[in-house]
Parts: C-alpha cells; structure tokens; sequence
C-alpha cells in the first residue's frame, strides 16, 4: 500500500511537472470555455430574465454549469498520454519495473483531479469579473470544486480505459467528442431545467454532467438544499469509483494482449 | 538459485491473434545464458527475437514452455523478476520534457531508492556515460546518440542482475552505434552484469556477443560463440562483385555449375558462393565467369562470416528474410 501511495506520488508528479513547463496546455483547454463563458453569457444576458432561472444574471448561472463541462471536456483527453506511453517505449518501461499497476492509474487520474482544481479557480475568477456573485461563500466553492474533480475523475479514467483499449489517438479523441456534445446539450448547464423540454429534462437526470451542474448550482446558493447536494454528489462518488475500476481493468486486458 | 544460469528459456510458444489471423511468432524456443556474458539474439525482422523478449521481461506471457531469468521463474514470481531486470525497449522510453537527471532519479525512485541515494546512482551513470555536461539540459535538445545512452543509463538504475536490450543500435548513426558498442562491451565488466542483446545487425552479434542464438521464423536455428559457428559450417566464400546488376542471374547460374560452389546468394551487384576450399576453387570461379562472359569488379575470397552461418541454417541470405519480414514486424516482431 505504501508503494502504491508512493508511485502514484512519483507519476503524478512526473505529469505536474510536465505541465509546469508547458503551461500553454491549460490555458489552451480553457480556450473554448472561455468562449462560452464570455459570448454565451453576453448573447444570452436577458434569458436570465425568464421565469424558472433562479437568478437575474445569465453569467452568474452559467459559471458553475460550465466549469463541470470543462472538467468533463479535458478529462477525455487523460488518455492520450497512455497512447503516447505506448507509442513510445514509456509503458513497456514501466510494465517491466515493479511500478504498482494500479498506481498507474491513480496517477493519471490525480493529475486530471488536480489540473481541474486549477481550471475550475481560473474560472470562477473569470465568472467573478464578469460581474456573478455567489452567496455560498467558501463551502460553496468547495462544492463546485469537488464535483469538478469527481467528473474529471470518471471521464478520465473512462477516457484511460478506451485508450488501453482501442490504442489509437484518433480513436479516442473521436469517441470523447462523441460523448462530450449530447452530454453538454442534455444538461442544465445552459438552461434551467424549468424551461428544458421535458424529455431533454428527463434524460438530464441519468447525466453525470447535470448532477455536477445542479450540484455546483445549488451549492452556491444562500441557503443550499443539501439534500440535492449529497444525493449528486453521493451519485457523482459512485460513477467514479466505477470508472476507476473499469479503468483497471482494461489495463489488465492491455497487458494481456502484448 | 545457486544456478550460474542469468537465463534459462525453454520451448517457450506464443501466438498472436486467433483463427485466421493467427500469427505464431515463437514455436519452441529454448536456450540458456550464462551469468556475466554478453549474450546475443540473433535473427531478421520479424523472427521472435522481440517476442522472447517481452516474454522473458514479464511484459507478454508465453503461450506454453518456461523460463527462468537470475534464477527466478517468470511465471510464478514476475514481480519478483522485475526488480532484477533491466529492460531497454526499441522505442525510446525517457521523457522529453524532463532533463537526464529527473529521467534517472524518477526512475531510481521508482525502484524504491530514496531520494537520496536515486540522485547518487544518477549522477554516477551520468557519468558513466559522459552524459554530465548536459544533464540539466531537457533531454528533447539532446543527440540521438544521447537519448539512446540515457535509455540505457535508466535500464541500469538499479543495478539489475539482467540487462535486456532490444535492437540497442537501430537508427543510431556509425559514430554513435560505435560509441554504444564501446559501452555495451564494458557493461560486463564494471556493472557484473549478464546482457541479453537482440539485434539484426550481424556485425554487431559479430562484435558484442560472446554467445549468441540465431533465430529463425520463431525458432533457435542455430546457436554457439560466433567463431564457434563459423567454424562449424567450415569452408570459405567467394565473393564476386559484378559491374552491373543485371547481370545477377546469369552469373548466379554460371556459379553454381562450378564445381566445388554449394550455395550462391545474390545481395545486389555482389555474389557470394559457398566452397570448401577458397583458394582451390578460385581458379574455376574465374574461368567460369570468363567463359560466361562477365567481367567482375572484383573476386575476393573470404573467412565465413555470420550471414554465411545464417544461410547454412536458415536456408536463405540474411538481408532476404530480414526485408521479408520487415513487412509483417508490426504483428510479430
């Protein structure tokens, strides 16, 4: 168990320590949130107007909502980084030395837990100036964070077991993407789930997007239902868990095939 | 595990894909190394050298046989084997993004070294392979010669007992294959290691090896010291260099009628007939190509080397099957 902890230390610190020197690679994935935050909270400033939003500003909204979709949106790539491994001889390397197998996982889905608590705080700051405000204070932002980090977790542990899986770049860039649109259009991240047509609504509810996004929402609220909270969150714990392990597995298959 | 056997692999089998797409890169290959030599994988693209290596190293499981690498059977106690091995990949497996010092210590780390002691073993092997000067240096700036140093350096971070090198020299260039045969060859001197070394260079196995196995279409066809095997098929070869290469055929027919002449490989505009007797048969060659009217470039007699070893047992020139196989390596190799 001490290895474990000690190898996904050592690799996740490898990853850190890659993105400290090419910091480039987080501002670019926040290029396109930064998109939507900016000219979606512009376009749309008086949809906030319509009954079933819970509050005045369109920004103040959309930010916690968006800050999930980003973190779901770069978690997908978390298996690229494997692929590359593979393509090089980094994976045989390591598959060779006592590295716990397992804490090749955790590594990577540390890395992707802590690069979301950065993009998250970028995120906020930007919503900030855009004018949201947020009554939940500290506890709230905790919230947000945590789910950011439960979602990144599940998409990329999800995205590190197709790439053990199918070993292609393209492959798996194409599958995320798949993925990621229906699910950032069938939540709440952009519209209020009283103004959703009814089936989008209905399938919101089984959207691991929506719980993070309902989650963040409520949390920030001046006096949040903790029961949504817990029950999202609690939902938001589990899926991760299973992906975790799903990812596991799937390396188990990838050492098997080589 | 008094044994001073470094490696001992038996009848080892493996397939690749099912049905028809099956794909059998090893079919019962078995030999041994001993402790602290330089031992050599000889074979073309494609023959299972890399296969048996993935199998001895614990990254692939054979289909049937077994092996045991320091004593230790790979089977049963893979983890056990990993923390004696030393394994250098074809692919390059160090980290742009990181200098040589990070790439080592990370690595030593890895193996349970403390800080400490993995910052120490670094700069040690840095050293040792003249890497010093540039290891603050991100190793993406770094020679191709370097990187391929570097990849071995973080293969001996913790003082295997076996090292494993596949291909050590592909696409490095003349001066830095030499430099990397310099090392190779003190590896066995100053870390008391065994080194198990697969390569399609014949020149290499030639070089470094001071025990090698041939390996042919997922079989040992051949194995022994490289003088051993040379002597061992006896006799000399004729080689004749044609001014053009048309000429090819027609002259490999007119050698093979002379007598004395076993066996005639073409590679290019150059001939190579197996004799018993260079000197002797020399004559005949000679009036043989006269008579046919081809004027060589030159006729020369030479000693056995390993492609005439690799031919004897495989029964088709070296740098035939090596192409042959070089379409099919991204299955097999």
């Amino acid at each position: 168990m001490t290895t474990f902890i000690a190898h996904t230390g050592l690799l996740t610190g490898r990853s850190l320590r890659t993105l400290s020197r090419q910091p480039a690679y987080l501002l670019f994935t926040l290029v396109q949130p930064m998109v939507w935050l900016l000219l979606f909270g512009q376009l749309f400033t008086r949809i906030a107007e319509l009954p079933g939003f819970s509050t005045d500003s369109y920004v103040e909204y959309l930010t916690p909502g968006l800050i999930a979709m980003t973190a779901m949106m770069t978690a997908g790539w978390s298996g690229t980084s494997f692929i590359e491994d593979m393509e090089r001889g980094v994976m045989d390397q390591t598959l060779t030395s006592p590295v716990s197998r397992g804490a090749v996982i955790t590594g990577s889905l540390a890395y992707q837990g802590i690069t979301t608590v950065i993009q998250s705080l970028i995120m906020f700051g930007v919503g900030l100036l855009l004018g949201a405000r947020y009554a939940g204070g500290v506890l709230g932002v905790g919230i947000v964070l945590l789910c950011a980090v439960l979602l990144a977790v599940t998409f990329a542990a999800l995205s590190d077991a197709v790439a053990l899986l199918v070993r292609q770049q393209e492959a798996l860039i194409g599958i995320s993407q798949f993925l990621a649109l229906p699910l950032s259009f069938l939540s709440s991240v952009m519209m209020a789930p009283a103004l959703m047509p009814d089936w989008v609504a209905d399938v919101a509810t089984f959207n691991p997007l929506d719980w993070a996004a309902v989650a963040s929402r409520e949390a920030l609220t001046a006096s949040p239902d903790w029961g949504v909270i817990f029950s999202r969150v609690g939902s938001l714990l589990a899926l991760a868990v299973v992906m975790g392990w799903l990812a596991t597995r799937a390396f188990r298959a990838y050492q098997r095939s080589i | 595990m008094g044994s001073d056997l470094a490696i001992e692999a038996v009848e080892l089998t493996k397939t690749y894909g099912k049905g028809d797409k099956a794909v059998r890169a090893l079919s019962g290959v078995s030999f041994s190394v001993r402790s602290g030599v330089i031992f050599g994988l000889l074979g073309p693209n494609g023959a299972g050298k890399s296969t048996t290596v993935k199998i001895l190293t614990t990254l692939s499981t054979p289909d049937s046989g077994h092996a045991t690498v320091a004593g230790i059977d790979i089977r049963r106690h893979p983890d056990q084997v990993r923390r004696v091995i030393g394994y250098v990949s074809q692919k390059p497996a160090f980290d742009p993004i990181a200098t040589g010092r990070e790439n080592l210590v990370l690595r030593g780390r890895i193996y349970g070294m403390s800080a400490r002691e993995a910052r120490r073993r670094a700069d040690e092997l840095l050293e040792r392979f003249r890497l010093t000067e540039a290891a603050t240096r991100l190793t993406s700036t770094w020679s191709g010669g370097m990187q391929r140093k570097l990849d071995v350096a973080m293969g001996l971070i913790h003082r295997p007992r076996v090292l494993f090198l596949d291909e050590p020299t592909t696409g490095l260039d003349p001066e830095a294959r030499a430099e990397m045969w310099a090392e190779i060859s003190a590896l066995t001197r100053t870390e008391r290691l065994t080194v198990l070394l697969t390569t399609h260079y014949l020149e290499e196995a030639d070089r470094l090896a001071s025990h090698l196995v041939i390996v042919d279409r997922g079989k040992v066809v051949a194995s022994g010291s490289p003088d051993e095997l040379k002597r061992h098929i006896g006799g000399d070869s004729v080689q004749v260099e044609l001014a053009d290469e048309d000429w090819n055929g027609h002259a490999q027919r007119t050698l093979q009628a002379v007598p004395g002449v076993t066996a005639v490989t073409a590679d290019g505009s150059r001939l190579r007939a197996r004799v018993t007797n260079g000197a002797a048969a020399l004559p005949g060659v000679l009036t043989a190509l006269e008579a046919a009217g081809i004027e060589p470039v030159s006729v020369s007699v030479a000693r056995p080397s390993l492609d005439d070893v690799y031919l004897h047992h495989a029964g088709r020139a070296f740098r035939e099957a090596d192409q042959a196989g070089a379409g099919r390596t991204g299955v097999a190799a």
